[in-house]
């Protein structure tokens, strides 16, 4: 059920891409996310899906276990560029009713679909393959600079990585509530909205009670082991770039320069 | 035969690297009328095999029946069968919601598209099977203590008037009168309304006094299935999955190695006092 949403999940397995710095990764997403809207041309996103799919491929994580996760969002993603359709103006392709569908709205959608989905695969890749301690660890490293500007950013890390810890408690959480509510009768899949509205009254107390017991728990919990922040912390195992973490930055380059070289030069256009 | 599990098989994550078998070709028989203890180590797959026996997980393989009907055909009721097999789960109290007690527990009987009268008439006499005063009924459930708020939430269940009441570790976190309490109202509701009951516990000590049958469960499988003296006999099998028998079997045991000629069959405390009376008058 709900626990099939594998966003901000980290999926065990041995692959060169778990063993990676985490700072690579990071890096990696953020620069991946950048070049996918560097040109909108077919080209770009032919490189774009290719380095995606090699990545996939490293990974190890099976692809069906992935996008299983994202179907939500998919359809979310579908929505998105339906609108995109309708409210391009350009021209003019066909007419539906009153709504007049343009060449450049039909491209736009296309592409929409084709970048949100090519990100969200990009940087759930990131969760899947790198434990939310590591990312904290990488995120800190690498924002480590704006401290001097008086950013807390051991503090920002750790929410974040409280926060992408919590997802995966929370829809165990869910699922184990929504199933104690049918126990006793709940239907969760009533087709009319309104009853859907009120079925989610007994779903969302437990939950938030829930959630608000767990973050006082923690709270607790990093007290008792004399957590006070990032001031003064040391690590047991510090962050070092390996051979194979050069190699990374090193196709990264290779990439986003055959993105903007190809993109630039021979740009192929949809329609 | 009220319930039937018939050859069932569960795998968790099939499709992804760590798939955990968390049950293995269970057979199981439930009577009507019967208590049964279910029992086993942490991660046993206690919680999982009775949350197939009310629908709300499909096995990956295998088949149950209620009353002789197969709970996967396509025309099988389930919300019928959710309130016939009424279960309670783990921490029960971390289900409620509703602004008062009284409220909460109308949830269930609700949800069936009971008239009003009768869904307020269920609430009502379920909580008071489980011995919640009156004077509690327009308090929000959250105000209670946690064995007051473990009763509401098993009314929550009961009011929806169960052939099989099943509750998922009933006395977790109560301290030992509280969890007596819990236990001999169950064994009430057994006796007196003639409910079915499978109780889901990890300690030996919480289900001899009150059950006719006890299911062990070890790593997804059946170990026994047998009455408790029976299944006490094997205590050191049982020591070596992780459980233990009563501590009065442990001193039967002993005062028959030291020669007393006892019975060791005695589970309970009343039994074994009667057991080394009659041994001592013997005696004399
Ligand atoms: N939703 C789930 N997804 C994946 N694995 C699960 C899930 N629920 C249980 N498991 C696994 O199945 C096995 C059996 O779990 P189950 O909850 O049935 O045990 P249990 O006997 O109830 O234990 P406990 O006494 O701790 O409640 C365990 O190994 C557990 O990790
Ligand atoms: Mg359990």
């Amino acid at each position: 059920m709900l626990r099939d949403i594998t966003l901000g999940q980290y999926y065990q397995t041995e692959s060169v891409l778990h063993r990676m710095d985490p700072r690579v990764k990071l890096a990696g997403t953020l620069i991946y996310m950048i070049s996918l809207f560097l040109y909108k041309n077919l080209t770009a996103y032919i490189l774009a899906f290719l380095f995606l799919l090699s990545v996939i491929k490293i990974s190890k994580v099976p692809f069906k276990y992935m996008v299983k996760g994202l179907k939500t969002v998919m359809v979310l993603l579908f929505i998105t560029s339906i609108f995109n359709i309708f409210y391009t103006k350009g021209e003019p392709l066909f007419t539906i009713w009153k709504f007049v569908i343009t060449k450049e709205g039909v491209a736009n959608a296309v592409y929409i679909m084709i970048r949100l989905s090519f990100l969200i695969i990009g940087s759930s890749l990131m969760t899947l393959t790198t434990t939310p301690n590591q990312l904290t660890d990488g995120l800190e490293k690498l924002l480590g600079p704006l401290k001097k500007i008086k950013v807390p950013v051991h503090e920002v890390s750790m929410m974040m990585s409280i926060a992408l810890r919590f997802i995966p408690i929370l829809m165990e959480e869910t699922d184990k509530i929504m199933k104690a509510q049918m126990a006793r009768g709940a239907n969760f899949e009533s087709k009319k909205l309104m009853e859907k509205i009120k079925a989610m009254v007994p779903l969302l107390v437990p939950l938030f009670i829930s959630a608000f017991r767990r973050a006082n728990d923690l709270a607790m919990a990093m007290e008792a082991r004399c957590y006070q922040g990032g001031e003064g912390r040391t690590r047991m195992k510090p962050l070092v770039y390996k051979k194979i973490d050069y190699v990374a930055y090193g196709v990264l380059i290779i990439y986003v320069a055959s993105v903007i070289i190809c993109g630039r030069l021979i740009p192929i256009h949809l329609l | 035969m009220l319930l039937v599990v018939d050859h069932v098989s569960c795998i968790y994550g099939a499709d992804t690297n760590m798939p955990v078998a968390a049950l293995k070709d269970i057979n199981l028989v439930i009577k009507e009328g019967e208590f049964i203890g279910l029992i086993g180590h942490t991660g046993s797959g206690k919680s999982t095999l009775v949350q197939h026996m009310n629908g709300l997980i499909k096995a990956t393989d295998g088949a149950i029946y209620f009353h002789g009907q197969d709970i996967y055909d396509g025309d099988f009721d389930k919300k019928n069968l959710r309130s016939k097999v009424g279960l309670v789960f783990q921490y029960p109290e971390h289900q409620l919601f509703e602004v008062d007690v009284f409220s909460d527990v109308c949830f269930g009987p609700k949800n069936l598209g009971l008239p009003k009268k009768e869904v307020e008439l269920r609430a009502y006499k379920a909580l008071k099977q489980v011995g919640i005063l009156d004077e509690y009924f327009y308090q929000s459930p959250f105000d209670l203590s946690g064995g007051q708020k473990r009763r509401v939430a098993i009314a929550g269940v009961l009011a929806m008037e169960p052939e099989v009441l099943i509750l998922d570790e009933p006395t977790a976190g109560l301290d030992p009168k509280g969890r007596d309490e819990i236990l001999s109202m169950i064994k009430n509701l057994q006796k007196e309304m003639g409910i079915t009951v499978i109780l889901v516990s990890h300690s030996m000590e919480d289900v001899a006094e009150y059950v006719d049958r006890i299911v062990v469960m070890n790593k997804g499988e059946i170990l026994f299935n047998a009455e408790p003296k029976e299944v006490f006999k094997h205590y050191k099998q049982l020591e070596e999955i992780g459980l233990a028998a009563p501590a009065v079997t442990y001193i039967m045991e002993k005062c028959k190695e030291a020669g007393i000629p006892v019975s060791t069959e005695p589970t309970t405390i009343y039994e074994a006092k009667q057991e080394i009376l009659k041994v001592l008058v013997q005696r004399k």
